[in-house]
C-alpha cells in the first residue's frame, strides 16, 4: 500500500496531477463540478459550509473551500481546472489563486508573466516567418 | 474522397472567449493577439472546409474525473456548449457528422487506438474559444465539427508520440472516407503555462518557438520527448502542447507553413497559431 514515486516529483514548486492527488481531492473535486449547475451555485452561495457537509468533505478540506485557501486546496488534492468553478465564489480568477498561491499579489503575478515572455519579438525576428514578428 | 486541406493550431484559453465576448480585439494588450488570426480566417474564408475536427481537453465540463478517457471522439449529429460554472459564456451548439465519426471510429480501434465513443459529448472552451476564433461568435457556426478529446487533466496522459501516431491514424482514416469533403485538423492548447504551485506563471519562449519550428519540420522531435520533460521546461499546463500532435500527425510527413505567429504574455500563457498544408510530396 504505497503511492509510486514519479520522475516529476521533483519539479520545484509543482503539484502534478496524478492518482494520489486525485484520489485524495475526490469529494473536493466533485463538489466543485457539480457547481456547473447553477441550482447547486446557489444553494453553496447560501451555506458553503452546508454544502460542503453534503459532499462529506473532511473539516480542513472545508476550512480551505470556505476561506478560499487556494495553496491549501492544491495540497488536499484540489485539481486547477475544479478550483477555478470555486475561485468565483471568493471574487478570484485562476490569475488571481495563482498569484496567491506564489505569496504574490496579482499585479506582480503578471509582472513575471511579463518578464517571462520579454524579448519574445527578437526571438520571432531571429528565426524568421512570423506574422508580424 | 475526403480530404484534409489544412491543420491549424490554437490557443483555447477562456481569457480569449472574455476579450471577444467584450470586443476587446483591438484593445491594445489584445491586438497583436487577434491580428496574428486573420490570415487564418482569409484562409478559411477562401478555402471553406467542410468540418473540422478540434482536438481539446475537456476541462470538467463534459468528463469528471470519475472517468477520464485518454482519447474520446464525438459521434453525435450535433454538439452543445454548456454551463460550465465559472462564468464563461456559453454558446449554442455545432453540427457534427455522425456517419464519418464512426468511420474515423472504426478505422482508428482497427489500427489499436482503442476510443471512448461519445454520442452526446457537450463541449467545453476548450472546443469553443478556438471555434469563436476562427470563425466568429455565433449561435450555430458555419461548418461541421467532430470534437476529439484527449487527456491533459489527470496523469497519466498520453505521451507526444502517442499523440502523434493518433494524428497519423486520424489522417489515414479520413482519407479513406468515400465522401467528397475538405476537413481541417484544429489542435488547440498551450503553450506553455503553469497555472499552480509556486512555479506559476511559468512561460518559455525558446521552449515555445522551438516546439512550432519543430512541430512544422521535424515533428519527430517532439516525439523524444518526455511528459515530464515538457513540464518541467513549459509548466504543467503547457503539456497541452501535444495535442497540437495529433493535428500534425493527421498532415502527413511534410507540410508547407502558411502562417505562423505566436505572442506572449496572453492571459497566463505563450500563444502560437500555425497554419500548415499537408505537403503535395507526401
Amino acid at each position: 500500500m504505497v503511492w509510486q514515486k514519479h520522475d516529476y516529483d521533483s519539479i520545484p514548486g509543482t503539484f502534478v496531477f496524478n492518482g494520489e492527488r486525485s484520489n485524495k481531492g475526490y469529494q473536493i473535486n466533485k463538489m466543485a463540478f457539480s457547481f456547473n449547475s447553477a441550482e447547486n451555485r446557489a444553494e453553496f452561495a447560501r451555506d458553503m459550509g452546508a454544502y460542503c457537509d453534503k459532499f462529506e468533505l473532511k473539516p480542513d478540506e472545508k476550512a480551505a473551500v470556505v476561506a478560499g485557501d487556494f495553496g491549501r486546496l492544491l495540497e488536499l488534492g484540489g485539481n486547477i481546472y475544479y478550483l477555478a468553478k470555486i475561485a468565483i465564489f471568493h471574487g478570484m480568477s485562476i490569475q488571481d489563486a495563482c498569484a496567491k498561491m506564489s505569496n504574490i499579489t496579482t499585479e506582480e503575478f503578471i509582472q513575471r508573466l511579463q518578464k517571462n515572455s520579454e524579448g519574445f519579438q527578437q526571438k520571432l525576428d531571429n528565426i524568421g516567418g512570423y506574422f508580424g514578428g | 474522397m475526403a480530404k484534409i486541406i489544412g491543420g491549424i493550431s490554437s490557443s483555447h484559453i477562456p481569457a480569449i472567449g472574455k476579450a471577444i465576448a467584450n470586443k476587446l480585439q483591438n484593445d491594445p494588450y489584445w491586438k497583436r493577439f487577434f491580428d496574428g488570426y486573420e490570415p487564418v480566417r482569409e484562409w478559411l474564408q477562401a478555402n471553406k472546409p467542410d468540418l473540422a475536427i478540434v482536438v481539446y481537453n475537456d476541462h470538467g465540463l463534459n468528463f469528471f474525473l470519475d472517468t477520464v478517457p485518454t482519447f474520446a471522439i464525438g459521434a453525435a449529429s450535433t454538439y452543445q456548449t454548456a454551463d460550465e460554472g465559472w462564468g464563461l459564456k456559453t454558446q449554442g451548439s455545432v453540427a457534427g457528422d455522425a456517419q464519418l465519426s464512426w468511420h474515423i471510429i472504426e478505422s482508428l480501434v482497427e489500427n489499436e487506438f482503442d476510443m471512448t465513443i461519445c454520442q452526446e459529448m457537450l463541449v467545453d472552451h476548450g472546443f469553443v474559444v478556438p471555434m469563436t476564433l476562427l470563425w466568429g461568435e455565433e449561435n450555430e457556426w458555419p461548418i461541421k465539427a467532430i470534437p476529439l478529446a484527449v487527456n491533459t487533466v489527470q496523469h497519466p496522459m498520453p505521451s507526444a508520440q502517442r499523440c502523434y501516431r493518433l494524428g497519423q491514424a486520424l489522417g489515414k482514416a479520413i482519407a479513406s472516407y468515400p465522401e467528397d469533403m475538405k476537413i481541417v485538423l484544429i489542435g488547440t492548447g498551450g503553450m506553455s503555462h503553469q497555472l499552480q504551485g509556486q512555479r506559476a506563471g511559468i512561460i518559455n519562449v525558446d521552449f515555445d518557438l522551438e516546439c512550432m519550428e519543430k512541430i512544422i519540420h521535424d515533428p519527430e522531435w517532439l516525439t523524444r520527448i518526455s511528459n515530464t520533460e515538457i513540464m518541467s521546461k513549459a509548466g504543467t499546463e503547457g503539456i497541452e502542447t501535444i495535442m497540437w500532435m495529433v493535428m500534425r500527425g493527421a498532415l502527413g510527413e511534410k507540410v508547407n507553413p502558411l502562417h505562423k505567429h505566436y505572442h506572449a504574455p496572453i492571459s497566463n500563457t505563450g500563444a502560437g497559431v500555425l497554419l500548415l498544408e499537408p505537403s503535395s510530396d507526401n
